[in-house]
């Protein structure tokens, strides 16, 4: 399929930034690169590449015709509202509490603070229907405290703040992930620097640390809201998908394609695809960017 | 910066400094608390209160036990899938330079952003009645939608990223020295492959596929679409969860969910081991 683009690459660039390698080693086996770039190439394009196509393809068919049916459908604005709405709150609050995670993480040395390191990591490995089986576990209407917070007036399951306690589960170690590393690799002496000149540990962090970490926070929080997005196995369980309450976008995609209304789940599904491949491109510039500040430290 | 300074004459620098060294890990331990640990514990509770017969129940019911065997053959072989496709992946990312690739970059990011049940639709659009491979597939007599095929596929995609993510780096940082001085040796390059590049990247081969194991193992968006959720025949474990709370079947579904739960976090002891060794071989 990529087979023409293939044929044109075969003469090695003058500016390729891999040209460190000798050019006898290059030239040596041609055929095994260009095997395995067609491997690799064949393999995204046909896992990757052609499922996102079909998608693509079938949500704007009709044109702009078929994003208008799509609205139209019951519930389907509020859901993309309410998306939307739950992962930038997530993004942000995880912002927030991701970095003063990743912060007590590499800067100082207390009890439990492996703990806390191997903790963050736990929800990328539990599956996230699991997550929310959890939280109905945890704050269902049959446990004690799910029991006391409903006398009290606060509703978390089948409710918009489990929707949210899920996302921030799930969303966690995003931030602190990706915080964390560039955390690790700032000069500390810049840090005791502005110590010595007098400076406050909030005022060493926002006027020393922050402007390294910007863009490795802006990066994990927008890569914690496309998963938000995205997000189904633990918004499943803990929404009660109320239409027009606590009906988010992917689970109504899943009500729409159960219901045989391809057509409209494709629609929103592009919406969807479109808002976290842009997403992703994004962040693979900010974090693309930082990669050759590193080895100055 | 003085002004800031001033404002708080009742107490002494250092003993402000312990006060906000103090309420930090203080956030961040209630925080992480609170959001991962609380759950754990309510689930544990919720899953041992039922009692032994009814743990054993559960593990008497086929259903059960076929749910189980689905999820880990899917697992084992998305795993095997991905990482022997994301390494060769990963060695076009660290090695090869050619027009485009930036987007081949960010497509093997994509699956981390794209919601699974968009996956999932993927499948039916391009299997299902009407879609773009189904006549050929149906003429030859494959089942691919509610079967076994389909959930591979949706499942291999999504764990397309883990293993390629992390070995894509290391083998950047190994640079090709090894390797060039092998083959100027005379080794060949399935030996050059096997001996020099394979073990020196294997640590992070290996959290690639832990990583890729946990993500297989509780995926259920676009496996749920797909599947048809057939008892005993295209019902994985978490689509056997889901029924389970369908049906109100409370006990079993949280046994089942806990025991998902351990098996993540026992994935998750050995990845802390694996990423331990590749930084102890990187640091050195």
């Amino acid at each position: 399929m990529s087979a023409p683009t293939l044929e044109t690459e075969r003469a090695p660039r003058p500016v390729d930034p891999g040209a460190a390698l000798p050019a006898r080693a290059r030239s040596r086996a041609p055929w095994g690169r260009l095997g395995l770039r067609a491997v690799a190439l064949l393999y995204l394009g046909v896992m990757v590449a052609l499922p996102l196509a079909a998608v693509v393809a079938k949500g704007f068919g009709g044109g702009a015709a078929s994003l208008r049916e799509a609205f139209s459908e019951l519930g389907a604005r509020q859901a993309l509202v309410l998306t939307i709405e739950m992962a930038a709150v997530v993004a942000v609050i995880n912002a927030v509490f991701g970095t003063i995670t990743a912060y007590v993480l590499t800067r100082y040395r207390f009890a439990g603070r492996r703990a806390l390191a191997t903790v963050v990591d736990i929800p990328f490995a539990i599956p996230t229907l699991v997550t929310g089986v959890m939280l109905v576990a945890l704050y269902g209407p049959h446990s004690p405290i799910g029991g006391f917070l409903a006398r009290h007036g606060v509703h978390v399951i089948f409710a918009r703040l489990g929707i949210l306690v899920a996302l921030l589960f799930v969303t966690l170690p995003l931030v602190v992930r990706t915080v964390q590393p560039v955390m690790q690799e700032l000069d500390l002496g810049e840090e005791e620097a502005a110590h010595v000149l007098g400076a406050g540990r909030w005022t060493t962090f926002r006027r020393v640390m922050l402007p390294h970490l910007r863009s490795g926070i802006v990066a994990g929080s927008l890569l914690a809201f496309a998963r938000a997005l995205g997000e189904f196995g633990a918004v499943v369980i803990v929404s009660g998908n109320i239409l027009n309450k606590t009906l988010t976008a992917p689970v109504l995609i899943a009500q729409l394609i159960t219901g045989f209304k391809p057509e409209a789940a494709a629609a929103i599904g592009t919406i969807l695809f479109g808002l976290a491949f842009v997403l992703v491109l994004v962040v693979e510039r900010l974090v693309g960017h930082r990669e050759p500040a590193v080895p100055a430290s | 910066m003085s002004a800031r300074e001033v404002s708080t004459p009742r107490l002494s620098a250092g003993a402000r400094r312990r006060l906000v060294h103090a309420g930090l890990i203080t956030t961040a331990l209630a925080y992480v608390g609170l959001l991962v640990v609380a759950p754990l514990v309510g689930i544990a509770i919720a899953a041992l209160k039922p009692g032994w017969s009814a743990w054993r129940a559960v593990f008497a019911d086929p259903f059960a036990r076929h749910a189980y065997l689905l999820t880990g053959i899917i697992t084992l072989e998305t795993v095997v899938v991905t990482a022997v496709l994301g390494v060769a992946v990963a060695l076009v990312l660290a090695r090869d330079r050619f027009h485009g690739r930036a987007i081949v970059s960010a497509f093997v990011d994509l699956p981390l952003a794209v919601s699974p049940v968009v996956v999932g639709l993927a499948a039916v659009l391009l299997f299902g009645t009407g879609g773009w491979f189904e006549a050929w597939f149906s003429a030859r007599g494959v089942q691919v939608l509610y079967a076994l095929p389909s959930m591979l596929l949706v499942t291999i995609f999504i764990s397309i990223p883990f293993v390629i993510r992390e070995v894509a780096p290391l083998l950047q940082e190994l640079g090709t020295q090894e390797e060039e001085a092998a083959r100027t040796l005379g080794a060949s390059w399935p030996q050059t492959f096997f001996r020099v590049t394979l073990p020196n990247i294997r640590w992070g081969l290996l959290y690639g596929m832990a990583l890729t194991t946990a993500r297989a193992l509780g995926e259920v968006g676009a496996v749920l679409i797909v599947s048809g959720t057939i008892a005993g025949q295209t019902e994985t474990a978490t689509l056997y969860i889901l029924r389970a709370y369908d049906e109100g079947h409370d006990a079993t579904m949280y046994i089942v969910a806990l025991t998902l739960a351990l098996v993540s976090i026992a994935l998750l002891a050995g990845i802390e081991v694996f990423k331990r060794r590749e930084e102890k071989e990187l640091g050195t």
